[in-house]
């Protein structure tokens, strides 16, 4: 998989001064008494774009659900524009965080424009009442913004992997929320349905919109992220710069896998950076297994 | 929204139609003539008239009659006294059945699911063929059936917060145990019945019919139905968002324990009701979501009205025919299913795209 090193990415400023989006303190979450997250902190600006990465097992995806409020918090606070979401009804919840699930197909062949649509159900008066022209205006330009459009009127079953997880992005951008919060967006699609969606969020993230993106692949982060935070055994390793962070140390601490972090040249002046796992044999040879970059 | 009203409009007279011609049919095969029908639908008009004028204005006479309008006093107490509370019966069991069945489906994001998953169809099975036993009378038969399958789901709820694992899985294992519990208990009463008389009664009440309603029967169920409906109704955005799955409906700002506990109590009020009143009826919860479905599409808005619709239509054309193709009625719960699989084999052929 080649990456391309997100333009702007190094001198994007941390505005201290600005009130983070969103911050977690000494979350502790897990499944029945199960601890898997271990108290993380972080915090995250408007219009950051940031990848939680780690080993499976290592609580990511916990962490994500808890912050989403699909799992319960067993200790901790989590801040969203400074409101302590313990506080708030789910439905409150939903117009702040929008969830992007692994696509997955619905038991029924739903309308492309129904399932954006759905996107509109935390800000309806009522869960009884009926959508407005506005909700609908709202959902259409969800679909523009994604290039979309022109997949209203089919339907969600019958589109490609891509596609379909396209539409679930328009369905979280119809919620308006504060956050994109995505459990590895693009664990079920092919190399080029990846490319195509990452395309996409890349894009968003710089019309601004605020992404938490948990994923175990490397190159996801160093193409699209701002920041990473790496997490190993329900605790927060490292965060920083994807090119600071993602080192053949840290991948070989987190992965146990040996990794080559290069830069490739694309065309004559670009460089991007990129990890190439090493097999076995390359490891055993003294000359590119000893050193990485 | 108003082409939606529209089309709703239009399907409801669809299902008038039906609803005058059935009269209409029977006239003619018992073998009246051509102009006694006419009047017999006048008749049937004015029987609606005057059960209106009977229940709302205290009225005391039901043949009290406009002199232009010559009466068969018998065609209109036939009309007015067993057809007339018959088809609402068979209209509202349509809807309720279907419409069920639509919320389960989509609850339960599977669309081979019916109304009975929980076991309600069991449980009054249970509680009316105890009732046979005991040689209770009709009343006692419908409160009994209607207890039983309320009791089952109840059960099943309780059993799934007991267990507090996946939701969904608990309801289904819930279903499947309480559903065999009662089935046995069934067993166990056709076992223990008098196999002279009290067994072909019990046999014959599973099978379904509606041969015996009267206006009583009819107004007794009308009011826990028409709850059960607008339960159903008011969670049909919900429904649509559910179907996707129980973390993104949360993630959407749905409440899904509240959409859960409203869908099965609604869907538990209409399939007890149902069976109370008419046996178990097999199959129209099942079939005719997914016909409807393949006429305008998966969205609940939409779906869940016309299901209704759908339903009361199907079942009361099986109900024609369970009442018309022998000399003896044939047991509906038989029939839906003989018509509905080649019907439902016909459809899905026609229409292959995934449901």
């Amino acid at each position: 998989m080649v990456s391309f090193k997100k333009p702007g990415t190094q001198e994007q400023p941390v505005e201290a001064e600005a009130p983070g989006l969103l911050q977690v303190q000494e979350l502790v979450a897990g499944y029945g008494r199960k601890e898997i997250v271990h108290g993380i902190s972080f915090e995250m600006d408007r219009g950051e774009f940031v990848c939680i990465i780690g080993a499976n097992g290592c609580g990511k995806t916990t962490a994500l659900r808890s912050i989403l409020g699909l799992l319960p918090v067993m200790s901790g606070k989590i801040f969203i524009n400074d409101v302590d979401t313990a506080s708030m009804s789910i439905r409150r919840k939903a117009r702040h965080f929008a969830y992007i699930p692994q696509v997955h197909v619905p038991p029924f062949p739903f309308k492309v424009a129904d399932v954006v649509l759905l996107g509109r159900t935390p800000h309806l008066a009522s869960s009884v009442s009926d959508v407005s022209k506005r909700d609908k205006v709202i959902a259409y330009q969800a679909m523009q913004q994604l290039s979309i459009e022109h997949l209203a009127e089919r339907e969600y079953t019958e589109l490609s992997g891509g596609q379909q997880q396209l539409v679930l992005i328009a369905r979280a951008l119809a919620q308006e929320p504060d956050i994109l919060v995505m459990d590895e967006p693009t664990a079920s699609l092919d190399f080029g349905n990846q490319q195509l969606v990452l395309t996409r969020l890349h894009k968003l993230s710089r019309d601004g919109v605020s992404v938490l993106m948990v994923t175990h692949d490397p190159d996801h982060a160093l193409f699209c992220a701002d920041r990473v935070i790496v997490m190993e055994q329900g605790v927060i390793i490292c965060t920083g710069n994807p090119v600071d962070v993602i080192t053949s140390e840290i991948m070989h601490r987190i992965y146990g896998t040996h990794v080559y972090v290069a830069d490739v040249m694309v065309g004559d002046c670009r460089a991007v950076r990129t990890c190439v796992p090493l097999m076995a044999a390359d490891t055993d040879d003294r000359e590119t297994g000893g050193r990485y970059l | 929204m108003l082409f939606f009203a529209l089309m709703g409009v239009a399907l409801i007279s669809f299902g008038l139609g039906r609803y005058f011609v059935a009269p209409a049919e029977i006239v003619r095969a018992t073998g009246e003539q051509l102009h006694q029908l006419t009047l017999d639908l006048g008749a049937f008009l004015q029987s609606i008239a005057n059960w209106f004028d009977v229940t709302f204005n205290g009225a005391k006479s039901v043949t009290a009659q406009s002199p232009s309008v010559i009466v068969d006093l018998k065609a209109n107490a036939a009309l007015f006294n067993i057809r007339f509370p018959r088809i609402v019966v068979v209209v509202l069991v349509g809807m309720a059945l279907s419409v069920a069945g639509a919320a389960y489906q989509g609850m339960f994001k599977n669309p081979l699911v019916s109304p009975d998953l929980l076991g309600a169809s069991a449980g009054a099975s249970f509680g009316a063929c105890l009732a046979l036993l005991l040689n209770y009378g009709n009343e006692l038969i419908q409160l009994f059936a209607f207890l039983g399958g309320m009791t089952a789901v109840f059960l099943v709820m309780w059993l799934n917060k007991m267990v507090r694992s996946d939701a969904i899985l608990g309801l289904i294992l819930g279903g499947i145990l309480v559903g065999t519990l009662f089935s046995s208990g069934t067993s166990i009463i056709k076992l223990v019945a008098d196999a002279d008389d009290k067994l072909p009664a019990i046999t014959f009440w599973l099978m379904g019919s509606f041969a015996s309603i009267t206006v009583r029967d009819m107004l007794t169920i009308l009011v826990p139905m028409l709850a059960g409906f607008s339960i159903l109704l008011s969670q049909r955005w919900s429904l649509n968002v559910l179907s996707f799955g129980e973390d993104e409906a949360k993630s959407l700002g749905v409440n899904t324990t509240r959409t859960r506990t409203l869908v099965i109590i609604g869907a538990t009020l209409l399939t007890s009701c149902s069976v109370a009143i008419a046996g178990v009826i097999g199959w129209i919860g099942l079939v005719v979501p997914h016909l409807t479905r393949a006429i305008v599409g998966p969205n609940y808005k939409i779906l869940l009205p016309t299901t209704m619709l759908v339903g009361s239509i199907f079942l009361l054309l099986v109900d024609n025919f369970a009442r018309l193709l022998y000399s003896v009625e044939i047991p509906i719960g038989l029939l839906t299913s003989i018509l509905g699989v080649p019907f439902f084999a016909f459809i899905y052929r026609k229409n292959m795209k995934g449901w």
